[in-house]
């Protein structure tokens, strides 16, 4: 079969790069996979290194300043290593008029946390979205990608607490990877 | 497959399901998901055939019944009966409702001749809560396909084109750009390598219109592209869906295997010489991909910055080829208008706005959910009919339509007939069928700054207009809440507005002042209060208290 | 004047003035055939044309939109309004958002006197600015041995990007981010100096209309910009095709 393809090898001898690879080779290796591309190195990493920037540059033939401009073009793409747990607090217009920031308010009141960042532990990411869909459901949240409607800032202290709480375990795991 | 073994499959699957006595019906979008309808059906299941029932009951998993704020939701006996919140603890009394006819508990049971419900009008919402979104079979059997066959059996792709001319069909994609129209200059574009698009990035915050429909009835969307395919002459089609919406993606990614297998996309559709594959590209939260040359940038593997028209994609889109671009309910509208001719879709609605449209009703209104209703229909139907009024006995304030690039209308206009050019002569737009209901808990002024907000950061920032415009006059919102701004301000953003509107290069900055325009139409008090006063009437923001001290920080 | 097939040749009227063009050639183009001034920033002929910094928007008889001349192709019969209250404001006002928006300090600049931006606001009567200034943080890259990056000066225009990858091949500059948040880069947004790609042609400093690429070692005013390699280099690409 004629591809694109040229012969690079991951940067490391991590498997996962095996199923990055399945997706270029799906697309054969065509420069404008690079989206495909980036959602799968992103599903399967949970963020975009640069090292998996330059291994995808190289493997698509493209250029990198045009990978890393797409990369953080497109905000569904981060670069930064996720919590544990992640959750979304819709900010869309019906979730807006119904109170979605003293969620907010609610949620950094029990965590610290503002909107995109993730608690020194790693535990736990505040993100904010432009409507999940659920508008009916407004107030709506994510929690760990299960869509919640009808938020109360009772209700997301309760789940941000359950968040933090059992997660003395991983507190030292990712302490220790730190080192 | 051809046109018999399509029939065959619809008469057997009638007969499947005629079977059955009862047939259950639970709602299984993401809506009533997210409120655990799943175990609903479990529950209800395992109930079944504790009791021996499986040979007369049926539960089945169905699309979007519309009242999403009452999920998880249930249907039985033809709709005549339904429930709400329903807990799997309920599914043993919604049995004995259903086959022994008992009356259920009352918080559970919705009467089911509710304006709500009553009002609607159903063309593309016709299979939603009626078949089971992720069997081809369900659709079949509900006249799926027919239309696609029809075409490619019966008629010339030009017969198809007038058709959808006929039927006065425009874009619900916000601009309202006649339908038949864009086919044609597709249709008319030379006869070389052509595309069709489905735009489904469903971009305005607080709009689920698409995304109910990609999860309740995918087979009608692929079918409406397939339609629009064999008329324009394009053997290949992309489904551009927001990241956002997972399991619409799979219920799509499970459609399009369906109909493959089934011979009903691919090659020699229906035993004729016909084409068309359909593929998937995900968007990656990007607001401004949802304008049609963004949309081909992205989906070309770039960032997704539009540029100028001429020329138009219907002309030179994507990688230059003609690519018909429209949008998930334009295409959902095809198969019945092919089914039931243009002539029968063009009595509905008004002179110049024909058919119906879906609207996705949120905010300060009882029944927030889903709606199909004619043109025409008035806002105050929508909102105090349909709606059920504003909850908790607040007085209506505005509502807002078209998202981001649309207006906010106040109550004096709550009478004029929801069609494009009614709602743009009041400042808004149709837009996409978000519709927000805002009592006088909202504030207008933050209502402008939260949309200018949105609009600044997801400017592409290519032109200069858009880029910088809109982030000072975000600025000077910012200001106007907090009780810092000063008159000079208030004329800074007047001009920036008109600046702003006549000189970007997309859809998104030319409407971005949108919702500040008619906020200060509206309700010029709202600011004056504000500026003047230091005081916010819906005591949503928090302005300074002491003007003078906020003159001397300034 | 030989013309391509599907090319015709136009009268039209730009500024009460009949002019004649070719279907293929931009109201700007025309314009600038019979010296009408047209005020652009982000188009630079020999480069593509993006219609972004909307400088050259005209008035076409019969279109309710204001159009892009760099972009906008000429037709018979045409009527262009190039000058009108409404046309001034707005370029104006487009001039005071690019003020506003990064650090322009002209007078310890090193193009100043020299630079597109400064020079237009001068013609167009644009001496002070009425918005807040954005004052954003960014930075100066200095890391590469002949070149200055500083991103204060930068107006987004892209030429720097397009020159380098249309011309020189090299693709070693593009955006990042988007909006106000948008911000020119090279590789894999790494200092220039550590660039794999870039030539060192110095091709996007020679392009740039603004003081935002330099050549090191100049003092403020003492940087002029050379751009008559472009119409040459753009032709033999043409050629090349
Ligand atoms: C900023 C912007 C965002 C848009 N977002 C969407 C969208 O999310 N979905 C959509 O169908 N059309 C959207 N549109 C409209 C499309 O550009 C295009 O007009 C539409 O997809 C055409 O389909 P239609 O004729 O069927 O409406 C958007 C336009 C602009 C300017
Ligand atoms: S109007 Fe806004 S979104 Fe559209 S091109 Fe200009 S900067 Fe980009
Ligand atoms: S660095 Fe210069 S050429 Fe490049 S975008 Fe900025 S102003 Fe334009
Ligand atoms: S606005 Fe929050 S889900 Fe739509
Ligand atoms: S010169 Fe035409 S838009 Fe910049």
């Amino acid at each position: 079969m004629l591809t694109n393809a040229k012969v690079v090898s991951p940067p490391s001898d991590d498997k996962r790069w095996k199923i990055i690879d399945g997706t270029m080779r799906r697309h054969g290796h065509q420069p404008h996979s690079l989206i495909e591309v980036l959602h799968t190195m992103q599903e399967t990493f949970g963020f975009l290194t640069d090292d998996g920037l330059r291994y995808v540059a190289t493997s698509l033939r493209v250029p990198y300043s045009k990978v890393y401009g797409v990369a953080t073009f497109y905000h569904f793409f981060t670069m930064k290593p996720p919590g544990k747990h992640t959750c979304v607090v819709c900010t869309g217009t019906a979730c807006h008029i119904k109170g979605a920031n003293t969620l907010l308010a609610a949620v950094q009141e029990e965590s610290g946390l503002k909107a995109g960042e993730t608690t020194r532990d790693g535990s736990l990411s505040l993100l904010t979205a432009r409507c999940v869909g659920s508008c009916g459901l407004a107030p709506a949240a994510v929690f760990d990608g299960q869509v919640a409607g009808k938020i109360t800032t009772d209700s997301i202290k309760r789940r941000v607490r359950d968040f933090l709480g059992n997660e003395t375990d991983a507190e030292i795991l990712s302490v220790g990877e730190h080192q | 497959m051809n046109q018999d073994d399509l029939a065959n499959i619809a008469v057997q699957t009638k007969q499947e399901e005629s079977r059955y006595d009862h047939v259950i019906k639970v709602c299984v979008a993401a809506g009533c998901l997210s409120a655990n309808s799943d175990q609903v059906k479990t529950q209800l299941e395992s109930e079944v055939k504790q009791r021996g029932l499986e040979s007369c009951c049926k539960v089945k998993g169905v699309g979007c019944m519309g009242l999403c704020a009452a999920g998880p939701l249930v249907a039985g006996e033809g709709n005549e009966k339904m429930f709400q919140n329903v807990t799997p603890a309920d599914a043993s009394a919604i049995l004995d409702s259903i086959v022994d006819n008992k009356p259920a508990p009352e918080n559970v049971v919705i009467d089911s001749h509710l304006d709500f419900f009553t009002g609607q009008k159903k063309i593309v919402l016709e299979n939603s809560g009626e078949i089971d979104p992720e069997r081809v079979e369900d659709y079949i059997a509900a006249d799926g396909y027919e239309a696609l066959f029809h075409c490619i059996t019966k008629l010339k792709p030009l017969g198809v084109v007038e058709q959808v001319t006929k039927s006065g069909l425009r874009g619900r994609g916000g601009a309202g750009f006649p339908t038949g129209l864009k086919w044609t200059t597709v249709y008319k574009a030379g006869t070389g390598q052509k595309y069709v698009i489905c735009n489904a990035d469903e971009g305005d915050p607080g709009a689920f219109m698409d995304r109910s429909v990609l999860e309740s009835d995918p087979h009608r969307v692929l079918e409406g592209m397939a339609i629009a395919g064999y008329a324009v002459g394009a053997n290949k089609g992309f489904i551009y869906c927001r990241a956002e919406y997972p399991l619409a993606v799979k219920r799509l990614r499970t459609a399009i295997r369906q109909a493959e297998s089934h011979g009903l996309l691919g090659n020699n559709i229906g035993e004729t010489h016909f084409d068309f594959k359909i593929e998937i590209r995900l968007g990656a939260g990007a607001f401004v991909c949802g304008e049609e040359t963004a949309l081909i940038a992205s989906i070309e593997g770039g960032r997704g910055t539009p540029r100028p028209r001429p020329p138009f994609p219907a002309q030179s889109g994507l990688w230059d080829c003609p690519t018909l671009i429209n949008n998930v309910e334009t295409f959902a509208n095809i198969p019945p208008i092919i089914r039931r001719g243009g002539e029968w879709y063009s009595t509905i609605g008004t002179e110049k706005s024909k058919g119906t449209k879906v609207f996705a009703l949120a905010g300060r209104v009882v029944n927030t959910g889903l709606i199909e209703v004619p043109m025409g229909i008035t806002l105050r139907e929508i909102i105090f009919k349909l709606g059920g009024g504003i909850p908790e006995g607040r007085r209506f304030k505005a509502v807002q339509s078209g998202g981001p690039s649309g207006g906010c209308v106040p109550e004096q206009y709550l009478d004029i007939p929801v069609d494009y050019d009614s709602l743009a002569s009041v400042g808004s737009i149709m837009g996409s069928g978000g519709m927000i209901v805002m009592d006088e808990t909202s504030c207008m002024v933050d209502v402008a700054k939260f949309f200018m907000d949105f609009c600044m950061s997801e400017s592409c920032g290519k032109c200069v207009p858009c880029r910088v415009g809109t982030t000072q006059m975000h600025n000077i919102l910012e200001r106007i809440s907090e009780g810092r701004a000063t008159q000079n301000d208030l004329e800074q953003l007047k001009e920036l507005t008109g600046m702003v509107k006549a000189a970007s290069l997309c859809g998104l900055g030319q409407t971005a002042p949108n919702p500040t325009l008619t906020t200060l139409r509206y309700f010029m008090d709202e600011y004056k209060a504000h500026i003047e006063e230091g005081r916010c009437p819906a005591g949503i923001c928090h302005p300074v208290k002491d003007k003078e001290e906020a003159e001397v920080g300034a | 004047m030989s013309t391509a097939p599907g090319v015709e040749i136009c009268t039209l009227i730009i500024e009460n003035r009949e002019c004649g063009g070719r279907s293929d050639q931009t109201i700007l183009d025309v314009a600038e055939e019979y010296g009408i001034f047209i005020p652009t920033l982000c188009r630079l002929p020999g480069l593509s044309s993006i219609g972004a910094c909307r400088m050259c928007l005209v008035e076409v008889k019969g279109s309710n939109k204001l159009l892009p001349a760099c972009v906008t192709k000429v037709q018979e019969g045409m009527e262009v309004t190039v000058n009108s209250e409404r046309l001034e404001a707005y370029r104006r006002t487009t001039l005071e958002l690019l003020f506003s928006e990064r650090n322009h300090i002209c007078s310890v600049c090193v193009t100043n006197g020299h630079c597109d931006l400064q020079s237009l606001a001068q013609k167009l009567g644009v001496n002070h600015i009425t918005m807040p200034y954005l004052h954003p943080h960014v930075e100066v890259d200095a890391s590469h041995p002949r070149f200055i990056a500083d991103h204060n000066r930068c107006i987004l225009c892209t030429r720097c990007i397009r020159v380098c990858a249309e011309i020189e091949g090299a693709h070693t500059w593009d955006l990042m981010g988007r909006g106000t948040k948008a911000r020119v880069i090279t590789d894999l947004n790494r200092p220039w100096g550590e660039s794999e790609s870039c030539t060192g042609c110095g091709k996007c400093v020679q392009v740039c209309p603004t003081g935002a690429l330099s050549e090191k070692g100049q003092a403020a005013g003492e940087m002029m910009k050379r751009r008559q390699f472009l119409p040459y280099l753009s032709m033999m690409r043409e050629v090349g095709k």
